[in-house]
């Protein structure tokens, strides 16, 4: 067995990680009467300081309605809410806040996407996604397609975890109307080649969807560079609250897309004879939106943004690489998805043990990793695997911590034996 | 190989180990490891589990891991006899703690037996708590609406 306590001598320069951890205080914990070791990020990651104090504030200083008050508090609530999106829109580098819409998370503006896109889709046409994406950016997508006659089809991947260029090639055809595809992996880490594919699709008319939600935790989106027409992500996975969601979507599209609910706030007029829509991005936004997270939301990317990005994504590279050469630490166990370009997200199986029993274990000494199938199962079946266990790292994770994870790994196993 | 009316009654977890004999051994661990240690082996303690069982009648749905059940009543000693199997080491383990306590009762002693409480003072409960997606809320379900629908026959 290896002693890995040598192995943590690697320095990281530039880049903190003990005065980040000190911003996010559920972190230093004791789970099962060990210090936690988070690594569940890719399901929802933790918040910090900056975040709660922002809703605190919120509700304890300006909480009131937006766009309705003819008082101050309702211009205060109204300024953070606005404010937020700006942030938002600044982070995406999108053309104009008309172009951010608040959703409940990526699911909803996956969902909203497809019902509003469904107008333009007959019998025939064809969805492209691929065999890697997470539920939600299948499932609505099949929901649509029932409706109109239209066929959701996958791009196929490779063993290693990469999208096959060679189907995305063969796939794309004149009945194609969609492209729908994850910018990175949700269980296999990989950062896909999305600027080209969308290049490609849209040099044939395509409409493009980037599902961003595993993507933004670890690296700046550019709408605009990408080109894509909608590109959507959840705040919880970005260190914001949960409930709330963005979507992007180029404004002319947008414009010509039904409402998604209606209600208050989406419209202009409403009469028995004729009810007309709000201008966006309030046209999509029915009812009293998730004010405190919007704020919060904004105050995740404004404590991102101070910090040193290029440091932190080196910061991470070190800890998946360091993770990829403990594998070897561990009989029988095996990396799922072994991609050239990834982010920290490391699925694995061990031969003769189930991926619960590993999390089961794992929990007992602190560390939080994820089982199951991920919400991806046609990437399970391709894979052969009833699930994988999946740790996945986020910029406050410590190199110790994923010796301790190869520690606890190599526990495990010596129990089964 | 269907399963014969042998096999179930063969199932000799509930008579070995008995209940007791799992609580006097639970006693003496005393961190996880070793209380890991002896779910494990109990778990590898379950009877072999008839393959043309694993039908989607008999599985029970869970979070994870694959979990199957089937269950005889035998006329001649009015008891429910069960057999378990899972692809998750740890559930088999639970599966056999849940089978020393279950099998081979009468319906009425059955649905008189406190799982929760059993696995509360395993120290367990987290395990059978219905937050834990891991099907053995459902497991200790099926059994008991089994055994709910012997006793009304």
């Amino acid at each position: 067995m290896n002693d890995l306590s040598m192995a943590n001598t690697a320095t990281r320069e530039a880049f903190d990680v003990q005065a980040v951890r000190r911003d996010f205080p559920i972190l230093s914990q004791q789970v099962n009467g060990k210090p936690l070791v988070y690594l569940d990020n890719g399901a929802s990651a933790q918040k910090p300081t900056a975040v709660l104090d922002a809703m605190d504030r919120y509700y304890r200083e300006m909480h009131s309605n937006v766009h309705r008050g003819a008082h101050t508090l309702g211009d205060r609530a109204t300024a953070a809410f606005e404010g937020a999106r700006e942030t938002v829109r600044n982070f995406l580098n999108a053309h104009s806040t008309r172009e951010i819409i608040w959703t409940k998370g990526t699911t909803e503006a996956i969902n909203l996407v497809a019902n509003g896109l469904a107008p333009r889709l007959k019998a025939g046409d064809e969805i492209l996604v691929s065999h890697m994406e997470h539920h939600a950016n299948i499932v609505p997508w099949q929901m649509i397609a029932e409706r109109t006659g239209a066929k959701v089809v996958p791009i196929q991947v490779t063993p290693q975890g990469e999208l096959d260029p060679d189907s995305f090639n063969s796939l794309l055809n004149d009945r194609t109307r969609i492209l729908a595809i994850t910018h990175v992996s949700n269980v296999l880490g990989t950062v896909n080649p999305v600027a080209d594919m969308v290049c490609q699709a849209r040099a044939r008319g395509i409409i493009t969807l980037l599902d961003g939600a595993q993507a933004v935790p670890h690296f700046r989106p550019d709408v605009q560079a990408l080109d894509c027409d909608f590109y959507v992500f959840s705040s919880h996975k970005l260190f914001g609250p949960t409930g709330i969601g963005v979507l992007y979507g180029k404004a002319a599209l947008l414009e010509d897309m039904p409402p998604y609910q209606g209600g208050g706030e989406m419209i202009e007029r409403v009469s028995f004879e004729r009810t007309t829509w709000n201008v966006l991005p309030y046209k999509f936004e029915a009812g009293t939106p998730a004010i405190a997270e919007a704020v919060g939301l904004g105050a995740a990317i404004d404590y991102l943004n101070r910090l040193d990005r290029e440091a932190m994504e080196a910061a991470e590279n070190a800890l998946l690489e360091r993770a990829h050469q403990l594998v070897e630490t561990v009989p029988g166990m095996s990396i799922i998805g072994t991609a050239q370009h990834k982010v920290p997200v490391m699925s694995f199986k061990i031969e003769g043990l189930h991926p619960s029993d590993i999390g089961t274990l794992l929990d007992q000494q602190g560390i939080a990793i994820r089982t199951g199938h991920h919400c991806a199962m046609p990437l399970m079946d391709f894979y052969g695997v009833p699930g994988t266990a999946r740790a996945s790292f986020a910029f406050y994770n410590t190199l110790d911590e994923v010796n301790q994870l190869f520690t606890a790994l190599q526990k495990v196993q010596r129990l089964f034996a | 190989m269907p399963a014969t009316e042998q096999d179930f009654l063969d199932n000799p977890l509930g008579t070995n180990p008995t209940l007791e004999d799992v609580l006097d051994g639970f006693e003496f661990l005393d961190d996880w490891e070793e209380r890991y240690a002896f779910i494990i082996d109990l778990g590898k303690q379950l009877p072999p589990f008839p393959d043309d069982a694993r039908i989607e009648e008999n599985y029970v749905h869970g979070c994870q891991s694959q979990v199957w059940l089937i269950s005889h009543f035998h006329e001649a000693d009015g008891r429910i006899y069960l057999l378990i199997d899972s692809d998750a080491m740890i559930v088999r383990g639970l599966a056999a703690i849940i089978l020393v306590a279950l099998n081979g009762k009468t319906p009425r002693d059955l649905l008189a037996t406190d799982i929760d409480e059993l696995f509360e003072r395993l120290d367990l409960f987290r395990h059978i708590s219905p937050t834990r997606g891991n099907g053995l809320r459902a497991m200790v379900g099926k059994i008991r609406d089994i055994a709910a629908a012997e006793s009304a026959a």
